[in-house]
């Protein structure tokens, strides 16, 4: 592409196949208490 | 759905349901105010008519449409399975604990949220039965979760630190019996913080939440002792020596910011200066007509705060200096899966908090408000119908979420922050989302800048 770059692929579909195990850590334990950021977060498979 | 935005002189465009990221060139990204799904092979007339019809201009088009066809650009949500989103509340298992192992504090911060460390429900120490109850009931509630994780929270969780340590000894004979594996996190003011606590906790947590506000003045103005005095200088040397014995575990130094020091970037820089690599500053939660509260009036200045931090992140990162700002972590390629983010915090599901007494309430927030009280620990009750309305909060039953581009980013916001301005979970406070939102456009123009 000439006047496009690409700086992340889609990958929330693909996400929704393999997703949804719940062993991923829960957001408001990770820093703050009043978090409400869940993009943040590390997926653990 | 996209969201385009610019950031410096960067035009960054956001396709919501598929993830993807792109950078723009100016006249690609104006063409996006005249498209909508479903675009077509042909150059659409409209774009003729604003833009001509040059070579460059038809190469513009020709990048939307290759994005659009590859799925990355006007992308639909249509492959997220609700059902899948939304279980009943007896289905879900719980698997995180915030352990109030302290209702009871040695500071008397100005702002702070649980009424200087009791939560309003008197001064008092969890007893270690207590807390072994809470894990035995943690497990009997986990279902098929393997992993565990407990905050030892309070008010100030190190005035309880014989029951933190007894606490932890139960739970690695437990989990050895149980097959599950214990994520311990801890959050204190530090002021208790010594060698014998910080070998402890280095071995132990998986991560450990610092509170500093960030230079002394901004520090001793809300965070003081019983007497009114500043804490500042009796925790920064503790802060210090403890992250200097961290080694690569996970810490946070975690600082509020209110009305009063709207120039948080300030309190960040100040943070790196000290040599703190992990930083998080929050805004204060409250009601309006503190003369600390944030307020609408507020949020231009806080806008350009974090532009002014993330310019100050991009800069140094370039030279070659690392640290992270924990509003502003995002990973664009390994992030969570999609249900994670449609969820978010999992209050009243898969996150709960016990008091004390043993008493359980949807997250540390609603602690003291009896109307949130699910059970006790103690008594092996749990009224599991209480949760359904926090179980069922998405960002598609969010009536405002449903239409945000930034719903796969925040998860639909703070349950407690809603309810406390809007006394409703599901109804979004404002405020929250409009600086949410700027975070996460902060957050992914420091990726987009970093990769050019």
């Amino acid at each position: 592409m000439k006047k496009i770059k690409t700086v992340k692929t889609a990958n929330l579909k693909a996400s929704a196949c393999k997703g949804g195990c719940g062993e991923c850590q829960t957001s408001c334990q990770s820093a703050c208490k009043t978090s409400c950021t869940v993009a943040n977060q590390k997926c653990e498979k | 759905m996209i969201h385009a935005y610019k950031h410096g002189q960067q035009h960054i465009v956001l396709d919501v349901n598929s993830g993807a990221v792109h950078i723009f060139d100016p006249l690609s990204y104006d063409m996006l105010a005249y498209l909508e799904a479903p675009l077509s092979e042909e150059y659409p007339a409209l774009l003729e008519e604003k833009f001509g019809k040059s070579q460059d201009a038809l190469d513009s088009y020709a990048d939307i449409y290759e994005l659009y066809q590859r799925g990355e650009l006007f992308s639909e949500d249509d492959y997220i399975d609700l059902q899948k989103a939304m279980p009943k509340a007896e289905d879900v298992p719980i698997k995180a604990l915030c352990l109030n192992i302290a209702h009871d504090c040695n500071l008397r911060c100005g702002y702070c949220f649980a009424s200087t460390g009791d939560f309003g429900c008197g001064r008092k120490l969890m007893p270690f039965e207590v807390g072994k109850a809470a894990f035995d009931f943690l497990v009997a509630h986990s279902g098929k979760r393997r992993n565990l994780e407990v905050d030892f929270f309070g008010g100030e969780p190190l005035m309880n630190f014989g029951t933190v340590k007894m606490l932890v000894a139960y739970a690695r004979e437990l989990e050895k019996k149980v097959d599950k594996k214990f994520r311990f996190t801890l959050t204190t003011n530090a002021m208790l913080l010594n060698d014998e606590v910080t070998e402890f906790l280095n071995k132990e947590m998986h991560n450990v939440v610092l509170s500093l506000d960030g230079r002394k003045e901004v520090n001793d103005f809300m965070r003081q002792r019983v007497d009114g005095t500043g804490c500042f200088d009796t925790i920064m040397p503790k802060i210090r020596r403890f992250v200097e014995q961290r080694g690569d575990k996970d810490y946070y130094v975690r600082g509020t910011f209110t009305k009063n020091n709207l120039d948080f970037a300030s309190d960040v820089r100040f943070m790196v200066d000290q040599g703190f690599e992990q930083i998080s500053i929050e805004p204060v939660v409250c009601g309006a007509g503190w003369e600390y509260s944030i307020g609408e009036e507020d949020l231009p200045r806080i806008k350009d705060e974090y532009d002014r931090l993330a310019d100050q992140i991009i800069a140094d990162r370039r030279a070659g200096k690392f640290y992270n700002f924990f509003h502003f972590m995002i990973d664009l390629q390994q992030g969570p899966c999609v249900y994670k983010r449609i969820k978010g915090c999992g209050a009243g599901g898969e996150y709960i908090a016990v008091t004390p007494e043993g008493d359980i309430y949807p997250c540390h927030q609603f602690v003291g408000n009896e109307a949130f009280k699910l059970g006790n620990v103690m008594e092996q009750t749990l009224d599991r119908s209480l949760c359904e309305d926090f179980v069922s909060a998405n960002v598609f039953t969010k009536e405002e979420c449903s239409q945000c581009w930034a719903k796969y980013y925040c998860s639909g916001g703070c349950c407690a922050n809603n309810y406390a301005f809007g006394q409703n979970i599901k109804k979004t406070y404002r405020l929250s989302c409009e600086l949410e939102k700027k975070r996460v456009e902060c957050a992914i123009a420091i990726q987009t800048a970093l990769s050019e």
